[in-house]
């Protein structure tokens, strides 16, 4: 396969994945609404009995799993390219973020994960519910529990954190991998990235500090 | 004294070529296959050369010294390319362009080549702009022109100040083209040390191969030299570290005459020398020239600041000397004017030797951004190599060797004396006469390659079909090889205290002070007392570390420095010979009242075409006696 | 000036390098970055020692045959300058300056900071031209070029072939050198006639070479020495893929 169409499908299961964490935020953030979980609930139950949110779970796995396969082809081959590296380590003025996308890629990995075990695999009946939970749909409780716990909730905020800075440079770079580079056009659309990675990075976090500091 | 036949077609001057053209041989397709052809340089003319008879069905085989054939220096060309295509609506014509020609040589080149030239030069554009040369455009999408040095007309083309690589590299783009079918097989890092000849006609050639120090051997029914000038015989000058005068050496010391070797042009607008370990000189584009204004302080010794000289204090000694050309006078008179104002004390700069060049009035009239678009990344290099600004203070240049019109000698056909033989672009004589007119090298160099060479090449090869391909063990090769390890052995074996780059700097001076912008009788012989004593310093004292059988840059350098000896030599008996001033060659005993050149026609309308006799021998002249039947030859004036 | 010099040393491709160190006095700062490369070649050759070799040529940053990798920087520390047109100037008094070849697998190294770039002629050959012969080519005027267009595409044509976008790339990608190329010739109307097949075939040569992928870094717009824009290999992506989406096949 020639290498832009790696990148194409980089891009696309990585907009893709963009998309869903829109989605998943808005969900997460009913947990703020101070309704015992009552709106969260509700939402839950909405995805878990839609026919079409069930197709897209079964895409949404092809898409982080295409996502992180062709992420680790692109990273071994390209370490192939340069066998012996430089004595002092190239100083280009680039954004530091986009050096790092393998290595928040991982970070992200870990964490996605941890998160599978704690609620996926709960939903599947391979994990015991917890946290008083009634039945492996009842997903408010283990919310409250997990996130109680600061060991798990700091290494949510930073992943979510390694996630923000992932997202800084993959929002921009979608955009130049199908080639919409423009001169006119790319400054706003850096700029929305930040804003989106910011969105995304801080939304996810300020659940598990709620629970945490305030619940 | 042999005759030489230059073969110009009889006819009329502006049908001599498309008849003869129509009168050439030519080779059937399926035996074009069986010719082999080596071209030696892939600059603007190897590779146009190359590409061409590629596409032709010759099987090519193409030589470079450097790495890549994209680095030929024709790359470095910066103004443009000329051609007479009339669309300023200024009067201008292929004879206009031709009369500016011979006219800007001082009339001392051949009248149906320059025409040939001038002719081929629309077929020159046109086919850089259908592959794709982005040439500058106005905005109604048409192709833009300039103004040169030497003409009242625009017709120079330009893609701002890199021309020469913009050409160049559609040039080696449609060479990649021809290696990628295969018609064309590139050999790069080869130095080319020897041509073969075979029962008196040029064979093949010997080259080492730069990388593993293997001497190489390759055959061909035909051997095309474009391996441009020997203006790094001055040591610094405009061109790359690498041009070298090798190749044509090798092919005058084999019984190719070469002609004019005095004729060197001076570029009057590079920045000057600025430390001890100056290794090149950087040209700033004639074309600087459109906007750009020459002056001196009036006064000698100045010191104060450039734009702290009031404009009543200033000299434009170029719009006062040449009111009608003003600062677009050719090279060669601009250059020497330079000279005599800082020879004269004017000069500024620590070393008294460079003078200003301005863009104040330009900037001022048409903006800063209109300089930038035309000029940007030439003022961007004069800053970082000066470090000063152009925008807010003028530059400094002072002229440097930059081109050869001297060369092989050749004919109609552009074939050397060696049958078989032939020289394009820079390294042949023939378009340039005494003096070279801005943006007209580019042209003559794809205008050989690409429109001329493919005929007249096919005519000679024409008598070859039956020819079998030559296997190089014969002894002709053997023998050839023999000689250029012997020669390498030799330089390696000195094993002396200095190093090439100091012979070639000491060697580079001897002839910029004796046989640079101005000769004269008694220095010239003096020079080549001070070559000769110095290249027996070389012989005893140069220093090549490394061995030969390896990549070794100080090596290949050694190779071209020990030529350079015997080219600096042939020169200075030329320009001596020369007992008259044309063009670049100014003999200060032979100059008008107003320090003009004062040409010689009567004793010297001739092209000087010397054979080579041995080492440290006189050369032989040969004269090939210039006809002028179109042209009025009267003192070349810019005034 | 008074420097030190840590330089890449290897006698060739089949052997090992190393780093040698090496003082130099008396540097002047009007120098150029080679010309203090000469200097310190023509002291060890006096020494008897070998000079450093490295490629240059016409030392006006035109050519591409020079390039160093000098403190973590293709080209060194200014931006838009090639190696040969850098000046010492840029250097303070006693500082150590690290010189070392390209690094990649497609430009391997042949003797100390000298590195084999035929990988780009190699791309060139695999489609960088217009299929057009000598002598069939209409007047230059009878198709009018848009002047911004023709522009742009000479901004993508001033591409020396340095090798520094491979050079400063974290992934050793060649994506700027080849996307100049494509997208030179898809905007004018001379190469539009078979630009998806030369995208095609030129990516394809590309990763043929060995080069790594693109990371959208960016890092070899900020070191190419004639400041060719990332936003060419933007165009080379949408070449690509309308080429590989749209294009018709061959019958």
């Amino acid at each position: 396969m020639a290498s832009l169409s790696h990148k194409y499908i980089m891009a696309a299961a990585g907009v893709f994945l963009m998309l869903f964490l829109v989605s998943h935020l808005a969900t997460n953030l009913l947990l703020l609404a101070g309704d015992g979980g009552k709106s969260f609930d509700n939402a839950v139950e909405f995805l878990l009995t839609n026919p079409a949110v069930k197709i897209m779970e079964y895409v949404l796995f092809a898409g982080f799993i295409i996502h992180i396969i062709i992420g680790l082809i692109i990273e071994v081959h390209n370490r192939k390219s340069r066998p012996v590296s430089y004595h002092v380590s190239v100083k280009s003025d680039t954004s530091a973020f986009s050096k790092f996308m393998i290595h928040s890629g991982v970070i992200i990995f870990i964490f996605l994960l941890v998160h599978l075990y704690h609620f996926f695999f709960v939903k599947l009946g391979l994990v015991e519910p917890y946290g008083g939970a009634q039945s492996a749909h009842d997903f408010y409780p283990m919310v409250v529990e997990t996130f109680k716990n600061p060991v798990y909730s700091i290494g949510y905020i930073i992943s979510f954190l390694f996630l923000g800075f992932h997202l800084k440079h993959a929002f921009q770079s979608a955009f130049q991998s199908f080639g919409l580079n423009h001169d006119k056009y790319m400054p706003a659309i850096k700029f929305v990235g930040t804003v989106y990675a910011l969105i995304i990075a801080l939304g996810f976090s300020i659940i598990p500090l709620y629970f945490m500091l305030i619940y | 004294m042999t005759k030489l036949d230059s073969k110009i077609p009889k006819g009329p001057l502006a049908d001599k070529w498309s008849n003869y053209k129509s009168s050439l041989r030519l080779v059937n397709p399926a035996n074009k296959k069986k010719l082999d052809v080596i071209v030696v340089g892939s600059g603007l003319a190897g590779a146009s050369a190359a590409s061409s008879l590629g596409e032709l069905g010759y099987n090519v085989k193409v030589f470079c010294f450097q790495d890549s054939p994209r680095r030929a220096h024709s790359v470095a060309a910066q103004g443009g390319i000329n051609a007479a295509k009339n669309y300023k609506n200024d009067g201008d014509s292929v004879y206009r362009l031709f009369h500016d020609m011979i006219k800007g040589g001082d009339f001392r080149a051949r009248e149906a080549n320059v025409y040939r030239a001038a002719e081929v030069s629309n077929l020159v554009i046109d086919h850089f702009t259908a592959m794709g040369v982005p040439f500058a455009r106005d905005y109604g999408g048409g192709l833009d022109t300039r103004s040169f040095g030497g003409v009242q007309v625009s017709r120079t083309f330009y893609a701002k100040g890199q021309t020469g690589q913009q050409c160049l590299l559609g040039t080696y783009s449609s060479l990649s083209r021809q290696v990628a079918k295969g018609t064309v097989t590139m050999y790069s890092r080869r130095d080319m040390l020897d041509v073969v000849i075979v029962e008196g006609k040029a064979r093949g050639i010997i080259v080492r191969n730069l990388l593993t120090g293997e001497i190489e051997k390759y055959s061909a029914h035909a051997v095309v030299l474009a391996t441009g000038g020997y203006g790094t015989v001055f040591y610094l000058s405009t061109l790359a570290l690498g041009s070298n005068s090798s190749a044509a050496w090798a092919a005058h010391k084999k019984g190719a005459l070469f002609a004019n070797p005095s004729f060197i042009q001076i570029h009057p607008t590079s920045i000057p020398v600025l430390n001890d370990y100056q290794s090149k000189l950087t040209l700033m584009s004639e074309s600087l020239r459109n906007d750009g204004r020459v002056w001196v302080p009036a006064q000698k010794d100045e010191k104060r600041h450039p734009n702290e000289i009031p404009e009543e204090e200033r000299d434009y000694y170029l719009e006062r000397r040449y009111p009608a050309f003003g600062n677009l006078v050719p090279r060669d008179v601009a250059s020497r004017a330079a000279k005599e104002r800082c020879d004269a004390g004017y000069g500024v700069g620590d070393t008294g030797l460079s003078v200003y060049l301005d863009f104040k009035d330009a900037i001022n009239k048409h903006g800063k951004k209109v300089i930038e678009d035309k000029y940007g990344n030439l003022f961007e290099m004069y800053e970082k190599i000066t470090g000063i600004n152009p925008y807010n203070e003028p530059m400094r240049i002072y002229p440097a060797g930059h081109y050869t019109m001297g060369g092989l000698w050749v004919d109609y056909n552009l074939m050397t004396t060696i049958p078989g033989l032939f020289a394009i672009g820079e390294s042949n004589f023939s378009d340039h006469g005494a003096n070279r007119l801005g943006a007209s090298s580019l042209m003559q160099c794809s205008g050989d390659g690409y429109f001329i060479l493919p005929y007249t090449l096919s005519d000679y090869l024409a008598d070859e079909i039956k020819t079998p391909r030559f296997s190089t063990d014969s002894e002709e090769f053997q023998q050839s090889e023999k000689q250029v390890e012997e020669r390498i052995q030799k330089i390696m074996a000195v094993n002396g205290t200095q190093t090439v780059t100091s012979f070639h700097k000491r060697l580079g001076k001897i002839l910029w002070d004796h046989c640079g912008m101005v000769r004269n009788a008694e220095g010239l012989k003096k020079g080549i007392e001070k070559l000769d004593a110095l290249e027996e310093e070389f012989w005893k004292e140069v220093k090549v570390p490394g061995s030969a059988d390896e990549f070794n840059q100080e090596l290949e350098k050694a190779l071209r420095v020990a030529d350079f000896f015997e080219v600096g030599r042939l020169m200075c008996y030329d320009a001596l010979d020369r007992d008259e001033s044309c063009g670049a060659h100014f003999r200060d005993e032979y100059q008008t009242g107003q320090g003009e050149a004062k040409r010689n026609d009567a004793e010297y309308a001739h092209v000087s075409a010397w054979g080579y006799q041995g080492h440290k021998q006189e050369p032989q002249l040969h004269k090939e006696p210039l006809v002028f039947e179109n042209v009025e030859l009267k003192e070349r004036s810019y005034k | 000036m008074n420097l030190k010099l840590k330089i890449w040393r290897q006698k060739n491709a089949a052997q090992k390098g190393k780093f040698e160190t090496y003082s130099l006095q008396e540097v002047s700062p009007e120098m150029s970055f080679l010309q203090m490369l000469d200097y310190l070649n023509d002291q060890l050759i006096a020494k008897g020692d070998e000079p450093v070799h490295f490629d240059h040529d016409c030392r006006e940053g035109i050519c591409g045959s020079c390039g160093l990798y000098i403190n973590g920087r293709p080209h060194g520390p200014l931006r838009n300058t090639t190696t040969c047109e850098l000046h010492m100037r840029e250097f303070k008094e006693g500082s150590t300056i690290v010189i070392e070849p390209w690094r990649s697998k497609s430009f391997p190294v042949i003797k100390d900071l000298v590195v084999d770039r035929t990988a780009f002629d190699k791309i060139i050959q695999a489609g960088g031209f217009v299929n057009t012969n000598t002598g069939v080519a209409q007047d230059a005027n009878t198709t009018p070029i848009n002047k911004i267009v023709s522009d742009r595409a000479f901004d993508a044509a001033v591409c020396v072939g340095c090798g520094a976008c491979v050079a400063a790339c974290k992934n050793s990608s060649a994506m700027l050198f080849v996307a100049a190329k494509v997208s030179q010739m898809a905007m004018l109307p001379q190469g539009k006639v078979e630009a998806a097949d030369r995208v095609e075939k030129m990516v394809h040569e590309m990763d043929e070479q060995g080069f790594g992928f693109c990371s959208n870094t960016y890092g070899c717009e900020f070191d190419c020495p004639k400041g060719i824009s990332v936003e060419f290999i933007a165009q080379m992506n949408r070449e690509f893929f309308s080429a590989r989406v749209c294009k018709q096949n061959h019958s």
